[in-house]
């Protein structure tokens, strides 16, 4: 057993058992965290997989939550069939948007994205959609319950635990699944585009198909973090998607170090967590102590969390070896 | 037709506004790179300096060039303290440090001078300029601003050996540094003009957005989509961007039925994508190659 394989079995552990000791709110902050978890992670397939930088995540989000709460609220679907749906409708808005994209590449494709994320929440008000997405109001969601088996079996299982343990078996899915896609030949063929783009055509990969593709998936595992957001907030309304949005996912990608799928958990905590500390040290001055913690990590660690787990590694198996 | 007319020279005053910051924005590219998403904080910081130097009676001509300078020290004296230890970082990483730059100034200014919006004095007046109610002196005396430092900074990089180097740099530090050209203090120096020209776009574009510390959110945005559609390569096209999305935006609200206020920013930068897939350079800029 390698030293990461032990870390990752104590992390999943971790994740697993520590909600049953916790108050539902802190609960239900865990949930967030690992929603925020999975926008991360498929931002970082697009940007440390494919090369493609997007500041529009929060608007594939916005669609995913939209998607979700607008069957269950309108057609009465059940939550779980909301995901795939969320997933496959984002898959394909991220596709049709990676086609423009093609042809631009880093600061034209921030740009451009950017405006997708400054758009979407204004098309959500529009009047026009206003039946369906509720206008500026968002739309109420009912909180799912936990099922009906669990009680049958005499577990007592409350409405935030169960959507913890619900968003923690689609988290480790799309996980699993995106390791394998990263190291499949379309991964590697997307780290090819990535390193060089020009020698990747060069080689025989299809560029455009694989960068479109990426953005496709992208958006789609963003979609489903969406609808899993929707559905665990129970709320949707334009104004919860703004480019802050999209920006507070930029920021964990880099916190948890680019192109690095587990690092995604660490920065995604620190989205969650680090606002409210920085509010607790000071109300008037909170932006300011979140740019400086931002600061000092990004100097001591440029890399993020993956040069953490690097580094300890490296310890580690020194300090096993010379025992 | 008097609509259309109106219309446009409204673009244009607001199209000003957009130009001063596209400025900005294109200073920094030429001298690092990337385009600094702190610059608008940076902006506003500094005319909140001007404002406190007027509240302690300097007077206005003296209070100018004072802010520019103090501007000027305090971007090199960012780019020292932060960026340059960060050099070898990866880009993304910059990117991160200029959102905290921009969550720091932007919260430190509104505790230091409080949230509320404050009246910022011109020195150009808010007459009607040449008896039209659309542009005032105020505008008029901007547009002029604008023009004078374009034509500034094109005899700059164009001509002075300093502008020259510091294109260099910018496009090609390694070679830059084999002919002796000292990078790193380009890349300062270019902070500290960027943050100077910030400082006149602030003070100009105060008097009519009103100084508060969140002023400059949407006009970075305007002044990024204008400095990009005009190409960031080219000072000139920053300029001209600044006033195309200006007046585009203007005839967007008037003639496009139930696009109201919201919808505006949305369809400008609708407009700046479809010309960047047409034209990945901008308007104005040169297509980067790149070797393999």
């Amino acid at each position: 057993m390698t030293v990461a394989r032990i870390a990752s079995l104590i992390a999943l552990a971790l994740l697993i058992f520590t909600p049953l000791f916790l108050k539902n709110f802190y609960i239900f902050q865990m949930t967030q965290w690992m929603i925020y978890a999975i926008a991360v992670l498929a931002l970082n397939i697009l940007t440390g997989g494919s090369g493609q930088f997007s500041l529009g995540q929060s608007a594939f989000y916005a669609v995913g939550a939209y998607t979700a709460a607008i069957m269950m609220e309108h057609m009465g679907v059940n939550y779980v069939f909301t995901l795939p749906v969320a997933g496959v409708i984002c898959f394909i808005f991220g596709f049709l948007f990676g086609l423009p994209a093609l042809r631009l590449s880093g600061i034209y494709l921030a740009l451009a994205t950017f405006a997708l994320a400054v758009a979407m929440p204004q098309l959500l008000k529009l009047h026009f959609f206003e039946h369906w997405t509720g206008g500026v109001q968002g739309l109420v969601i009912i909180k799912p319950d936990p099922p009906e088996f669990l009680k049958s079996m005499g577990l007592k299982v409350s409405q935030d635990m169960w959507l913890y343990y619900f968003t923690l078996v689609v988290a480790l899915a799309i996980y699993f699944a995106s390791t394998n896609l990263l190291a499949s030949r379309s991964g590697r063929a997307m780290m090819a585009i990535r390193d060089n783009q020009i020698a990747a055509n060069a080689m025989g990969v299809n560029v455009s198909l694989y960068k479109t593709l990426a953005f496709g998936i992208s958006a789609g595992i963003t979609g489903v973090a969406g609808a899993l957001g929707a559905i665990a907030v129970a709320f949707v309304a334009p104004d919860s998607y703004t480019i802050n949005l999209a920006i507070a996912l930029f920021l964990g990608m880099v916190i948890g170090g680019v192109g690095w799928l587990p690092g995604s958990l660490a920065g995604a905590a620190f989205i969650v967590f680090v606002p409210n500390i920085a509010e607790s040290i000071s109300k008037g001055l909170s932006g300011a102590v979140f740019g400086v913690i931002l600061i000092i990590i990004i100097f001591l660690v440029p890399h993020g969390a993956r040069q953490v787990a690097y580094t300890a590694q490296h310890l580690i198996s020194r300090i096993w070896k010379s025992s | 037709m008097e609509l259309f007319v109106n219309q446009v020279l409204a673009g244009i005053s607001t199209g000003a506004i957009y130009a001063c910051m596209a400025l900005a924005v294109v200073m920094i590219y030429q001298a690092i790179d990337h385009l600094n998403f702190a610059q608008g904080e940076m902006a506003m910081f500094s005319t909140f300096i001007a404002f406190q130097l007027m509240q302690w009676g300097v007077p206005y001509w003296w209070t100018f060039p004072l802010t520019l300078i103090i501007s000027f020290a305090g971007g090199v004296a960012i780019e020292r303290a932060l960026f340059k230890p960060l050099g070898n970082a990866p880009v993304l990483v910059h990117v991160a440090g200029f959102i905290a730059l921009f969550a720091i100034i932007n919260s430190v200014a509104g505790l230091t001078w409080d949230w509320t919006i404050k009246q910022f004095p011109t020195p150009f007046g808010n007459a009607p300029f040449l008896g039209s109610q659309l542009i005032s002196t105020h505008q008029a005396g901007m547009i002029g601003i604008t023009f004078l430092l374009l034509v500034l900074l094109f005899i700059f990089f164009r001509f002075t050996r300093v502008g020259l180097a510091m294109r260099a740099a910018a496009a090609l530090p390694e070679s830059a540094k084999l002919v002796g050209i000292n990078v790193s203090w380009m890349i300062a120096l270019g902070w500290g003009m960027a943050s100077g020209i910030g400082a006149i776009a602030g003070i100009l574009i105060a008097p009519v957005v009103f100084l508060e510390p969140n002023m400059m959110g949407g006009v970075l945005v305007y002044g990024f989509a204008s400095a990009v559609l005009g190409g960031l390569s080219s000072p000139f096209g920053a300029v001209m961007g600044g006033f195309l999305v200006g007046v585009f935006e203007n005839l967007v609200g008037t003639y496009i039925p139930g696009v109201g206020n919201e919808l505006k920013l949305p369809i400008a930068l609708a407009l700046i994508v479809t010309v960047l897939v047409l034209k990945p350079g901008g308007l104005f800029g040169r297509v980067a190659q790149q070797r393999v």
